[in-house]
């Protein structure tokens, strides 16, 4: 009896440290401890090229994360790349003439969307479904380089 | 050559009809589900032996594979000047793959083997045919217990693995090799997510362990109840427990991870 005592005492601390394991992976290791479900607005911006953008690429301002990007398509008529992201709704207070750029985090990071907050000269805010108008592309880094070559190759 | 194709057809008839009897041997197993419920010490008895008496094997090696993660990662990463993605790499290998396939192959030679070794010498001791004449069904009784103790198991140890191996790969990177803390966490943070990278890899080990305990039990249910027939059952659990594992591998990262 008493053995068996010492048996469920240790079956409980396993579970309880797989347990625990799991809480630790969860926190520490991924992004659950940053994890906001909170309320989203979605704003959408057209661009020539989004480059290497992804879904779930960050989307931010000054330096700070606000959003992701939640879908990249193709429009047919104009054949331009509209995305759309997910901003949290806490940020309620950008102008609407605020400029969309696709940077690089680093030489070869990640693309992210950076909103560069404008003037506000019509004292509006970007809400649920607006429009950035102002963007630029991605910088490809492959055309820099062909460009540069070119002008080597002319001078 | 007419001996040639009588052994084809029988190995042929031997290895389908394996498959059928491990069918019915799960679908029995399965069915002794409530017994066990009824009776929880059994149960417990076995994540005993099968559970805790694996923590120590499991906890070291993946503190060393997590250390040795650390120094490898290093060693290619500041190559290209990006040391500060250390805790990505270790993090990303340890939760999607090293953990539940290290795991489960440790798994399977230190709890599979010792299962089909311990049901093998009862069914050669006769111990199982003599709980049948006392009409206990000695599958509910002895399988099932072990069945469901190395499905609740094998999660846990593999979080466990997974976790160790983090700190282990931390110890080296941060502690030895200079890798600043703030971007070894925050990278690791940015890029590992809890439901396609940590919940997949608990649906992974959870896979294995349902495969592994299954073959270690089958094996030793099926063996010819002899001192060799035992020996051979218990090399067969950790040579296809192996195959098993990193087949279904190769097949749930396919599913898991190929967007």
């Amino acid at each position: 009896m008493q053995h068996s005592k010492i048996q469920d005492t240790l079956v409980g601390l396993f579970v309880a440290a797989g347990i625990a394991a799991l809480f630790y992976q969860a926190l520490q290791v991924s992004n659950l401890g940053t994890y906001t479900s909170g309320e989203t607005f979605t704003v959408s911006a057209r661009f020539q090229n989004s480059g290497g953008l992804k879904v779930k690429s960050p989307v931010s301002v000054a330096g700070v994360k606000i959003g992701r990007v939640s879908s990249i398509s193709l429009d047919k008529e104009t054949l331009e790349s509209v995305v759309e992201m997910k901003i949290d709704s806490k940020y309620n207070n950008l102008p609407d003439d605020s400029d969309a750029s696709i940077y690089t985090s680093g030489l070869l990071g990640e693309q992210y969307i950076s909103i560069d907050p404008g003037p506000g000269l019509s004292g509006a805010f970007l809400k649920n479904n607006s429009k950035i108008e102002n963007v630029s592309s991605a910088i490809i880094l492959e055309e820099m380089i062909g460009k540069f070559l070119l002008n080597k190759a002319n001078q | 050559m007419l001996n040639f194709f009588t052994e084809l057809g029988s190995a042929t008839r031997e290895a389908f009809g394996k498959i059928g009897r491990g069918t019915f041997f799960l679908l029995h197993a399965l069915s002794g589900f409530g017994y066990v419920g009824l009776r929880p010490r059994l149960l417990l008895k076995q994540m005993y032996s099968v559970g805790v008496l694996s923590f120590l094997i499991i906890s070291i090696s993946g503190l060393f594979v997590g250390m040795v993660l650390g120094l490898q990662g290093f060693y290619i990463l500041s190559d290209f000047g990006a040391e500060e993605s250390l805790g990505v790499m270790v993090a990303a290998s340890l939760v999607r793959e090293l953990g539940p396939v290290v795991s489960a192959l440790l798994f399977a030679g230190r709890a599979g083997s010792a299962l089909t070794a311990e049901i093998g010498l009862m069914k050669a001791t006769e111990q199982l045919s003599g709980m049948e004449m006392m009409a206990v069904d000695p599958v509910k009784r002895i399988i099932t217990p072990r069945f469901l103790a190395g499905l609740i198991c094998m999660p846990l140890l593999a979080a466990l693995f997974s976790a160790i191996g983090v700190m282990g790969g931390h110890m080296i990177g941060v502690g030895m090799l200079g890798v600043d803390d703030g971007s070894f966490w925050s990278q690791m943070q940015s890029s590992i997510d809890f439901r396609h990278d940590i919940i997949n890899g608990m649906i992974k080990s959870l896979v294995f362990g349902f495969s592994a305990t299954l073959i270690a039990l089958f094996e030793g249910y099926d063996c010819l109840p002899t001192s060799e027939g035992v020996s051979r059952a218990t090399t067969r659990t950790v040579v296809n427990s192996a195959f098993a594992v990193l087949g279904l591998d190769f097949i749930l990262t396919a599913l898991m991870f190929g967007d």
